[in-house]
C-alpha cells in the first residue's frame, strides 16, 4: 500500500490542483500539491530502506493494461534497487523542489497549474522508473516528455518558451521513434516486453541475427542501438541535445527538477535497467561510450562560451549526462547510476541556487548584467559554491567520488574505447572546473554590471526558498562519500543484486579501484588547474576573456553558437520539411492528384450537365438513380442467371 | 425466461421512427425548431441507452455472430433481412449512437434554418448508420452502406459552407466511382456463391483468379470512404465545407465504413487476395502516412489540417487490418475508435471557435487560452490523443497495430512509425497558433469560454480518451475472440488455397 502511495500521491496532488485549484486557491493548491510530494518523499525513504538496502524486492500487479493476441502489458509496479534508489531520487528532489517553488513563483498568477504539472511529471517520473515492462516504461518516458513540454512553455505568452517547448517535444519523439521500434523488436525477437521474461530469455538469444531493412543483422545488437537512440533523445546527446539548452525557457525549478536531476537522467536510467540486454551486444556499448564522451566534450566546450546563466548549467548537465553514458559503456553501471544520485542533488542545487540569483536580480539571467552581488546574498552565494565545488570534484564534495570512480572505470576497461573515454574525461574535467567558476565569478564578482536600481533591489530569498537549498546543499556535500561504499564500492554487488547485470569480463568498475595513483590523480589536478585559469581570467583579470576572443573570433563563434547545430538543421531538416509539405499539398493534391481525378472528370461531367439540373438537389437523384439502376442491374443478372 | 427484443432492429430505427414524428411537427418556425431539437435529442439519447444494452449483454466468449434477427425479405431471391454483430462491428454500432445526440447537441445553436429538415437528416443518417454495422445480408448492406450518403450529401450541401456545391460534388463523383464497382462484385459474388448472406460468403471458397477482381472492386469502394491516398482529396473539402457535426460524422462514423468492409469483407471472403494486393495496401497506407503528415504540416485551415491528419491515422488502420496479426487487427479497430473519438472531438473543437469568430483561418486565431482556459483544457486532452501519447486511446491503436506492422515487415514499421514524429509536429503547432501566445487580436478580445453545454458534449469525451488509454481491456476484450477468430480462419482458408495450388 504504501508503495503504491509513494507513486500515485503525486498524481493525486495534480488532479487536485489542477482540476480544483480555481475552489481551494492559490494557497490551497500549494499545500496539497507540496503535503501530497512530502509524503511520498517520506515513503521514498521507507523503500529505500526495504528494498535496497534490506532486499526486499517486489513487483505489485494493478491490473492489465494492453492485451491482444500473444502481447500482453500490465500496470505493475517493480521495486528492486535500481528503482528504489530511482524512487527516493525522483521523490526527494521532487519534494524540496515543490517547497521552493512556493516561494519562487509565489507572483506569478497560475500557481495552481504550475503545481500541477509539477506533481503530474513526478507522478510519470515514478512510473517510468518503477515499470516492470517496457511499455510503461514508455508511458512514464512519454508523460514526462509531455510534462516537460508544458512546463518549458509554461509562460505561454512569450514565442521562445513555445518555440522551446516543441522543440523539446519533438526531438524527444525523435528518440522515442527508436525507442518505439526497439520495443517492437524486443517483442518480435521475445514475444514479451516485460522485463523478467527478456531478461530470462536474453542469453538463449545472444547470437540470434534477424532481418532488418533487407540487412542480417545481430538481434540484440539492433535492439540495444534502437534503445539507445531514444535515450539519446531523453537525456540529450549530441545531435539530439539540441533541446536542453533552450529548455531553460521554462522556469527555474522545472529547470532544476526536469532538465538536471530527473527527466534527463531517465535515458540513463533506461539503459542501466536495460543492462542484460546491453551486454550482450558490445558494439553498441562502446558507441554508448563513444556518444557519451562526445555530448561530454562538445557540451563542455560550449558552456565556456554562454553568458546565460542557466545555459551553462544546462550545457553543463548535458555534459555530465556524457560522463554516465560513458560509465554505461565501460559496463560502470553502479557508476552512472550513483554519478546520477550526486548531480541531482548538486546540479538542482545549482540551478535553484542561479534561480535564486535570477530571483534577486530581478529576473536577469544574463552574467554579463550581474557581478559583485556577493556579499548581498551570502547564502545563495555560498550554496553556489558548494554546489560547483561538487560539480568539479573536489575532495570530500558528491561529485568527487561520482564523478572520479566514472574516469578510473574507463581507464579499467582497458580499451581502445575506454581510453579514449578516459582522456575526454579528464579533459572534460578541465572545462568543468574552468566554466564552473567562470559562472561564480562573473555572477558574485566583480564590478556590479547591473543598473542602480536592480542592485539596490538584491536581496536574499525567503525561508521557503533558501531551506530547500541548504537540504540540497548537505545532499550535495555528503551523498557521494556516503553513498561510494553501498554504489560502487567493492559490496557493490551486494547491493544492486539482480538489478543491474554485469558480464564478467566487463569488470571495469572492480578494475578501477586497482588504478594507479597517477590516473586516479589527474583529473583533480586538472579540475584544480582549470579553477586556477578561471580566477586568473575572470578574478585578477578581467579583461582576459574578452581579448581571447577577439583573438580567436572563429573558435569564439563556434562555440557562442553552440557548434551550429540549431542552424544546420533548420536548414537541412525544418524548411525542406515544410516546403516538402506545401509542395505536396499545392502540386500533389492541388494539380496531380485533383486535376486528373475528380476535377478533370468533374469539368467534363459539368458541361455536359449543366442544362440538366440544379446542383444541389440534382446530386441526390443523380445518386437515387444510380442505386436504383444498382438494384435492376441485380434483379436482372438473377434472372438472367435463372434462365442461363 | 428471456424475453427476445429485437434490440438490433430496434437500435436501427428508433432513430428513423424519431425521425417520422418530426416530419410530422407543426406550428410557427419557431416552435417546429424547438420541438424537434428537443425530439431527436430524445430519440438519439433513448437510441444510446438502449444500445448500451448490446455491451451489457454481449457475450464475448463468443466469436461469431450475436443478436441475430432473421425475417425472410424477398424470398424469391433468397434475400433476407439479416442483423447481427460481433467483437468487430458491436463497438461501431456504439459509436454511432454516441456521436449522434452529441451532433445533435453541437448543432442546437449554431444550425438556424431548416432545423426540421436537418434534424430530420440526421436521425436517418443515424438508423443508415447503426444498419449498415449490424447488416448480416448484403443487399442490406449495400442499401444501408450507400443510403447513408444521401443525408450526408444534404447535410453538407445544404447546410453546408460557400463551396459546398464543389466539395459535395467531389464527394458524390469519388463515392458513385467506388460503389458501382461495389455493386458488381456483390452480383458476382451472388452468381457465383448463390447467396447474399454474409456468414455463409464468408465461409465460401472463391478461385484465386475471381478473388483478385472481387478485391480490386471492392477496393475502389473502400479506399474511397477510408479514405487512402490517393483518391483521398474530397475529404479536406468535404469537411471544410460541412457543418461541425457533418464533420464529427464524417470523420467519427463515414471513415470507418472503408476500414469495416475491408475486415467484414474483404480478409473473410477473399483470402487469398487480401495477401496478394497486401503490399499494395501496405505502401499506399505509408504513403498516406508521411506524405499527408507533410500536407497537414502546411495547412492554414483548421480543419483541413484534422482533415489530412484523419487521412494520415486511418494510414495506421489499413496498415493494422492487412496484418492480418491478433495485435494488427484489434490495433485497428482500436484505432478506429479511437480516432472516432478524437478526431471528432476536434472537430467539436473547431466548431467551438468558429461558433464564435465564423473563421478557421488558424492566422485569425492566437492567445485563445487567456480567455477560454476550460476550452484549452479540453483542446490539450484531444490534441495529446491525436498524436498518440500514452495514457491516451490513440497510442493504444497505433501501437498495436505498428507492432503488428514490424512483426510482419520492419521496413514497413520504421517508415510508418515516421508518422508518430510527424503528428506530433502539427498537432501541436497547431495547438500552438491557435491557443498559445498573446492575445492581441482584436475580435478575439470578448471571446467566451465554454458553455454549460459545450462542456456537457466535451466531458464524455474526454473520459473516453483517457479510459480507452488507461483501461483498453474494457474495449478489447469484446474484440478478442472475434478478431482471432477473423485470423485464425484466414490462416485457414489460405493454407487450403495452398494445399489446393499445390500439385
Amino acid at each position: 500500500m504504501l508503495y503504491v502511495a509513494t507513486i500515485f500521491l503525486p498524481l493525486i496532488g495534480a488532479i487536485a490542483a489542477g482540476l480544483f485549484g480555481r475552489w481551494v486557491g492559490d494557497r490551497g493548491a500549494q499545500l496539497i500539491a507540496c503535503g501530497m510530494m512530502v509524503l511520498s518523499g517520506l515513503f521514498s525513504i521507507i523503500i529505500f530502506r526495504d528494498v535496497a538496502l534490506d532486499g526486499n524486492e517486489r513487483v505489485i500487479e494493478l491490473f492489465t493494461w494492453i492485451r491482444s493476441g500473444g502481447f500482453e502489458a500490465s500496470w505493475a509496479l517493480k521495486f528492486d534497487t535500481l528503482s528504489a534508489v530511482m524512487v527516493f531520487v525522483v521523490s526527494v528532489v521532487s519534494a524540496l523542489i515543490h517547497i521552493y517553488s512556493i516561494g519562487y513563483m509565489a507572483k506569478d498568477p497560475s500557481i495552481p497549474r504550475f503545481f500541477s504539472y509539477l506533481s503530474l511529471f513526478t507522478f510519470f517520473m515514478l512510473m517510468l522508473v518503477s515499470a516492470d515492462n517496457l511499455v510503461q516504461l514508455f508511458f512514464g518516458w512519454e508523460g514526462v516528455g509531455l510534462c516537460s513540454y508544458l512546463l518549458i512553455g509554461f509562460w505561454y505568452d512569450r514565442d521562445s518558451a513555445n518555440a522551446a517547448a516543441i522543440k523539446a517535444f519533438v526531438l524527444n519523439r525523435i528518440g522515442d521513434f527508436g525507442f518505439a521500434l526497439g520495443i517492437f523488436a524486443v517483442f518480435y525477437l521475445f514475444g514479451s516486453v516485460s522485463f523478467e521474461t527478456i531478461f530470462a530469455a536474453a542469453p538463449a538469444q545472444a547470437e540470434t541475427s534477424f532481418e532488418f531493412l533487407g540487412l542480417e543483422v545481430h538481434a540484440l545488437t539492433l535492439i540495444c542501438l534502437l534503445l539507445f537512440i531514444g535515450a539519446m533523445g531523453k537525456s540529450a546527446q549530441i545531435g539530439l541535445h539540441v533541446w536542453l539548452p533552450d529548455a531553460m525557457e521554462g522556469p527555474t525549478p522545472v529547470s532544476a527538477l526536469i532538465h538536471a536531476a530527473t527527466m534527463v537522467t531517465a535515458g540513463v536510467f533506461m539503459v542501466v535497467r536495460m543492462s542484460p540486454l546491453f551486454e550482450l551486444a558490445p558494439s553498441v556499448l562502446a558507441l554508448v561510450a563513444v556518444i557519451g564522451a562526445l555530448t561530454a566534450f562538445m557540451a563542455g566546450t560550449i558552456a565556456l562560451a554562454q553568458n546565460d546563466i542557466k545555459r551553462v548549467i544546462a550545457y553543463s548537465t548535458c555534459s555530465q549526462l556524457g560522463y554516465m553514458f560513458f560509465a554505461i559503456g565501460v559496463s560502470a553501471y553502479g557508476a552512472a547510476i550513483f554519478h546520477l544520485m550526486t548531480h541531482a542533488f548538486f546540479k538542482s542545487l545549482l540551478f535553484l541556487g542561479s534561480g535564486s540569483v535570477i530571483h534577486a536580480m530581478s529576473d536577469e539571467q544574463d552574467m554579463r548584467k550581474m557581478g559583485g552581488i556577493w556579499r548581498k546574498i551570502p547564502l545563495t552565494y555560498a550554496v553556489m559554491w558548494v554546489g560547483s565545488l561538487a560539480l568539479v570534484g573536489i575532495p570530500f564534495f558528491a561529485g568527487y567520488y561520482s564523478k572520479d570512480i566514472i574516469i578510473e572505470s574507463a581507464w579499467g576497461a582497458h580499451s581502445l574505447v575506454g581510453n579514449f573515454a578516459y582522456v575526454i574525461g579528464v579533459v572534460v574535467a578541465f572545462l568543468t572546473a574552468f566554466y564552473s567558476c567562470r559562472l561564480l565569478f562573473m555572477t558574485f564578482h566583480g564590478e556590479p554590471r547591473a543598473d542602480e536600481k536592480v542592485m539596490a533591489h538584491v536581496h536574499e530569498s525567503p525561508k521557503v526558498m533558501t531551506v530547500p537549498l541548504v537540504l540540497l546543499a548537505v545532499g550535495a556535500i555528503f551523498s557521494g562519500s556516503l553513498g561510494y561504499d553501498l554504489f560502487v564500492g567493492d559490496g557493490g554487488e551486494g547491493f544492486w543484486r539482480a538489478s543491474i547485470l554485469v558480464l564478467p569480463g566487463h569488470d571495469a568498475l572492480a578494475e578501477a579501484h586497482h588504478a594507479p595513483w597517477y590516473i586516479k590523480l589527474t583529473p583533480l589536478v586538472l579540475a584544480v588547474l582549470g579553477m586556477a585559469l578561471a580566477f586568473l581570467v575572470y578574478f585578477m583579470f578581467p579583461g582576459l576573456a574578452g581579448h581571447a576572443a577577439e583573438r580567436f573570433p572563429r573558435v569564439h563563434a563556434f562555440l557562442y553558437n553552440k557548434w551550429y547545430f540549431d542552424e544546420i538543421y533548420d536548414r537541412l531538416l525544418v524548411r525542406p520539411a515544410l516546403i516538402l509539405g506545401r509542395g505536396l499539398w499545392k502540386s500533389g493534391d492541388g494539380e496531380l492528384i485533383d486535376g486528373i481525378g475528380p476535377d478533370g472528370i468533374a469539368a467534363s461531367v459539368m458541361r455536359m450537365g449543366r442544362r440538366a439540373a440544379a446542383l444541389q438537389s440534382g446530386y441526390v437523384y443523380h445518386y437515387a438513380f444510380a442505386m436504383i439502376i444498382g438494384v435492376v442491374g441485380f434483379i436482372s443478372w438473377y434472372l438472367y442467371g435463372l434462365m442461363g | 425466461m428471456v424475453v427476445h427484443l429485437p434490440i438490433l432492429s430496434l437500435v436501427t430505427f428508433l432513430p428513423f421512427i424519431g425521425a417520422l414524428f418530426i416530419f410530422m411537427i407543426k406550428g410557427d418556425e419557431e416552435t417546429v425548431a424547438r420541438n424537434s431539437r428537443q425530439l431527436a435529442l430524445w430519440a438519439s439519447f433513448v437510441t444510446f441507452v438502449l444500445s448500451l444494452m448490446l455491451i451489457v449483454r454481449f457475450d464475448p466468449s463468443i466469436a461469431g455472430f450475436q443478436f441475430v434477427e432473421t425475417e425472410q425479405w424477398i424470398s424469391g431471391l433468397g434475400i433476407q433481412y439479416r442483423m447481427g454483430v460481433d467483437g468487430i462491428s458491436v463497438w461501431f454500432v456504439l459509436l454511432s449512437t454516441f456521436l449522434t445526440p452529441l451532433c445533435i447537441l453541437a448543432s442546437w445553436d449554431s444550425i438556424r434554418n431548416h432545423v426540421k429538415e436537418y434534424m430530420i437528416a440526421f436521425l436517418v443518417l443515424e438508423t443508415m448508420m447503426v444498419g449498415m454495422f449490424c447488416a448480416l445480408d448484403f443487399v442490406i448492406f449495400y442499401l444501408f452502406f450507400e443510403g447513408v450518403l444521401i443525408p450526408m450529401f444534404l447535410i453538407i450541401g445544404v447546410w453546408g459552407g460557400p463551396r459546398r456545391i464543389y466539395a459535395a460534388f467531389k464527394f458524390f463523383l469519388y463515392t458513385l466511382a467506388g460503389s458501382v464497382l461495389m455493386l458488381i462484385a456483390v452480383l458476382t459474388l451472388y452468381v457465383v456463391v448463390g447467396t447474399t448472406d454474409i456468414p455463409t460468403l464468408m465461409q465460401a471458397e472463391i478461385n484465386p483468379t475471381l478473388q483478385y477482381w472481387l478485391w480490386l472492386a471492392f477496393f475502389a469502394s473502400f479506399a474511397v470512404k477510408v479514405p487512402m491516398w490517393p483518391v483521398h482529396t474530397w475529404l479536406p473539402d468535404a469537411h471544410v465545407e460541412a457543418p461541425t457535426a457533418g464533420s464529427v460524422i464524417l470523420a467519427g462514423v463515414l471513415l470507418k465504413m472503408g476500414a469495416y468492409g475491408f475486415l467484414r469483407f474483404s480478409l473473410p471472403m477473399l483470402p487469398e487476395a487480401s495477401m496478394f494486393f497486401q503490399p499494395l495496401i501496405f505502401s499506399l497506407s505509408v504513403v498516406a502516412i508521411i506524405y499527408t503528415s507533410l500536407v497537414a504540416l502546411a495547412q492554414e485551415d483548421m480543419k483541413k489540417l484534422i482533415a489530412y491528419s484523419s487521412v494520415a491515422h486511418m494510414g495506421f488502420v489499413t496498415i493494422g487490418i492487412f496484418t492480418v496479426s491478433a495485435q494488427g487487427v484489434e490495433g485497428a479497430l482500436f484505432q478506429m475508435l479511437s480516432h472516432g473519438i478524437i478526431s471528432s472531438a476536434l472537430f467539436l473543437c473547431v466548431g467551438v471557435v468558429y461558433d464564435r469568430i465564423h473563421s478557421r483561418d488558424i492566422s485569425r486565431y492566437g492567445g485563445l487560452v487567456h480567455r477560454m482556459p476550460a476550452y484549452a483544457l479540453v483542446f490539450m486532452v484531444f490534441t495529446l490523443g491525436a498524436l498518440g501519447l500514452p495514457g491516451t486511446s490513440g497510442f493504444i491503436g497505433e501501437f498495436l497495430s505498428l507492432l503488428a506492422a514490424y512483426q510482419v515487415n520492419r521496413l514497413l514499421a520504421v517508415l510508418a512509425s515516421t508518422g508518430v514524429v510527424l503528428g506530433a509536429v502539427y498537432m501541436l503547432w497547431l495547438y500552438r497558433r491557435v491557443v498559445l501566445g498573446v492575445l492581441d487580436k482584436e475580435e478575439l478580445k470578448t471571446i467566451l469560454d465554454l458553455n454549460r453545454r459545450e462542456v456537457a458534449i466535451f466531458t464524455p469525451l474526454v473520459v473516453l480518451v483517457l479510459w480507452m488509454g488507461i483501461y483498453p481491456e474494457f474495449f478489447l476484450g469484446l474484440m478478442h475472440a472475434s478478431a482471432d477468430n477473423l485470423v485464425e480462419n484466414f490462416e485457414i482458408a489460405r493454407a487450403l488455397q495452398m494445399a489446393a495450388a499445390a500439385p
